[in-house]
């Protein structure tokens, strides 16, 4: 397969046939501010973890309000996912998997509810609404205490129970591509 | 069922004469009866439309390798979002020097490759981890899977506009649907000479259940990876750890550990005819089927009536390209007592699909995803065909 190469720095990639096209041509810059606005991910290191904090008593409030209805009370289950229980049977003929027994990163669970929680209108929690939903999930599941509070300078460290409960695949636990020392042609 | 209309003699076939006016698009014959169906988790069937998760391909009427469009197989996450292309944007930035704003007239105008290749999501073969049900057919087993010719901009090509790092080993991809569906992929030289913004299917553009107007193509790589309604690729040295490859996707094994990032479609195939529900007459039948692999071009397939006691090659009708779907037939005459028809592929490297007792040994029962062991189907002395585990 070939197929032309956008020249470095914008400079003119020659297209067969004899068109010529710049790299510049194609979308414009994006600026930090826009990419502040959709730059949502959270790794488990707690990088770009919004600022705020909530705790257990706000979360259980906001979990009766716009969760249970679909997750149960107590998050026990319902129309949608189980989120408590479940530790201690992974290994079991009826596993049940859980944010408690198997999610490995708390992280990931802020992350998730933000970007797709609740279901009907994902983005509108606040973010101090969010840490208290994430705080109360992680109560009920026995990970943080009752009187906890969450922000960004606690949630990374939490241990989860299942932390290191799994086992990358080798073909791409390290990745190596031709581009990590490409070829240096004039 | 009514008696099939007969035509015993040639003069009982109906004259001919003119037919219905041209139309803008052709619609099915209304002989033919061709449709998805959509379902919940295995063992929930049939479901209230309103309750799917996926949809399922008709691989049991379905001849040749391409998939329809509207027959391809989904799996949304929060269902379809209806999106205007004019205000649809690609998010492109993270460790590259030239982080951009893309339009879909931006990247429509962009050089595109075109490949066929076949999507399977990787929870296809659920339905039988645990028991058999008797009463499905093989759009039920194996109807997340399907082929098509996508067409779209080289991921390579896109690397090399925005300036991506050498450095940067993974890439998010994330979706413009409610779920915001992200994953995490690898920037191996394979996904990066493979994988491509994919913006055309069968020659049109997407249609939205597959991600219109662009989605995220990697050849042989686990359904969900490939992300539809594409806005945000964000390139970094790690993975991101989204849920969708943490706590779903993953492989949860026999000792409650569990496998991550196992991302290619192993060596499949099943036999669509006869099949689950369907009946069969003794004497001449035509046995055939699918074979695909994620790790390239699928080079054999052999059928058993007889249980997977003896094997014979079946013929892989026309090209079997890398990636993609292979058409296989052999002939059989059945002679009424209860058989058990079974097939098993091997691709180019040398991989050969499992038997099932193989698979479980390996793989234990909770897995859930990447079920590729070999399909039975049992045909009774009464020639109904019906599911069972092997
Ligand atoms: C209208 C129903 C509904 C509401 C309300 C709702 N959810 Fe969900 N939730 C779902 C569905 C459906 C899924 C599964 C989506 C999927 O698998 O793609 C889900 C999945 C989840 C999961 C992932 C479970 C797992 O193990 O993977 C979490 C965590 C979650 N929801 C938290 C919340 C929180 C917190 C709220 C309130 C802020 C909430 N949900 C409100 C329907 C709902």
């Amino acid at each position: 397969m070939s197929w032309p190469r956008p020249g470095v720095l914008g400079l003119l990639a020659a297209l067969a046939g004899g068109l010529a096209a710049t790299a510049a041509e194609f979308g414009r810059p994006a600026s930090q501010d826009e990419i502040a606005l959709w730059d949502i991910d959270i790794p488990p290191d707690g990088t770009g973890l919004p600022p705020g904090s909530g705790s257990v008593a706000r979360g259980l409030q906001v979990f009766e309000e716009t969760c249970a209805a679909c997750h149960g009370d107590r998050g026990q289950g319902g129309i949608a996912d189980r989120l408590v229980g479940g530790q201690g049977s992974l290994g079991s003929a009826q596993p049940v998997k859980t944010v408690g027994s198997f999610w490995p990163y708390a992280t990931s669970l802020f992350d998730y509810v933000r970007r797709a929680m609740p279901y009907p209108a994902p983005q509108t929690l606040s973010d101090d609404d969010t840490y208290a939903v994430v705080a109360y999930i992680l109560s009920l599941n026995g990970i943080v205490p009752g009187d906890a509070t969450l922000s960004r300078s606690t949630l990374p460290s939490i241990r989860m129970p299942n932390r290191d409960g799994f086992v990358p695949d080798k073909e791409f636990s390290v990745i190596h591509n031709a581009r990590q020392s490409p070829p240096r042609t004039p | 069922m009514a008696a099939p209309a007969a035509a015993d003699t040639l003069a009982e076939v109906p004259p001919r004469g003119p037919g219905a006016p041209l139309s803008a698009t052709s619609e099915r014959s209304g002989y033919v009866h061709l449709g998805r169906i959509p379902e919940s988790t295995p063992g929930r069937r049939p479901v209230d439309p309103g309750e799917a998760i996926n949809s399922k391909t008709p691989l049991g009427q379905l001849v040749g390798t391409i998939t329809p469009a509207d027959l391809h197989y989904e799996r949304s996450h929060a269902g379809v979002p209806d999106i205007d292309p004019a205000l649809h944007r690609l998010l492109v930035h993270g460790m590259a020097t030239r982080e951009r704003v893309f339009t879909m007239d931006d990247i429509r105008a962009m050089p595109t490759t075109s490949r066929i290749a076949f999507l399977e999501c990787t929870g296809n073969g659920w339905e039988n981890w645990k028991t058999a049900p008797p009463d499905v057919t093989v759009q039920n087993t194996h109807g997340l899977v399907s082929t098509s010719e996508w067409t779209g901009v080289p991921l390579a090509y896109v690397l090399d506009l925005v300036g991506a790092d050498p450095a940067a080993t993974w890439m998010l991809a994330e979706g413009g649907d409610g779920a915001a569906v992200a994953r995490s992929i690898p920037l191996t030289d394979e996904i990066i000479a493979e994988g491509m913004l994919a913006h055309g299917q069968n020659g049109e553009p997407l249609r939205p259940a597959h991600g219109f107007p662009l989605r995220l193509f990697l050849p042989g790589l686990e359904g969900n990876l490939n992300i539809k309604w594409l806005r945000r690729l964000k390139f970094g040295d790690r993975p991101f750890m989204t849920r969708w490859e943490t706590a779903r996707y993953t492989q949860l094994q026999a000792d409650g550990s569990a496998r991550q990032f196992q991302l290619r479609q192993e060596v499949n195939s099943v036999i669509t005819a006869p099949s689950g529900m369907m009946q069969i007459r003794p004497g001449f039948n035509r046995v055939t089927g699918l074979a695909w692999s994620g790790h390239g071009r699928i080079t054999r397939v052999e059928v058993s009536t007889d249980g997977a006691r003896t094997w014979r090659d079946a013929a892989i009708a026309g090209p079997a390209l890398p990636k993609a779907q292979a058409r296989f037939q052999a002939d059989w005459v059945w002679d009424g007592t209860p058989a058990r028809l079974v097939s098993r592929a091997t691709d180019e490297k040398g991989n050969l699909q499992p038997d099932r007792a193989r698979f479980i040994a390996q793989t234990g029962t909770n897995a859930l995803f990447h079920y590729n062991a070999q399909q039975t189907w049992a045909v009774d002395a009464e020639g109904r065909v019906r599911n069972v585990l092997a």
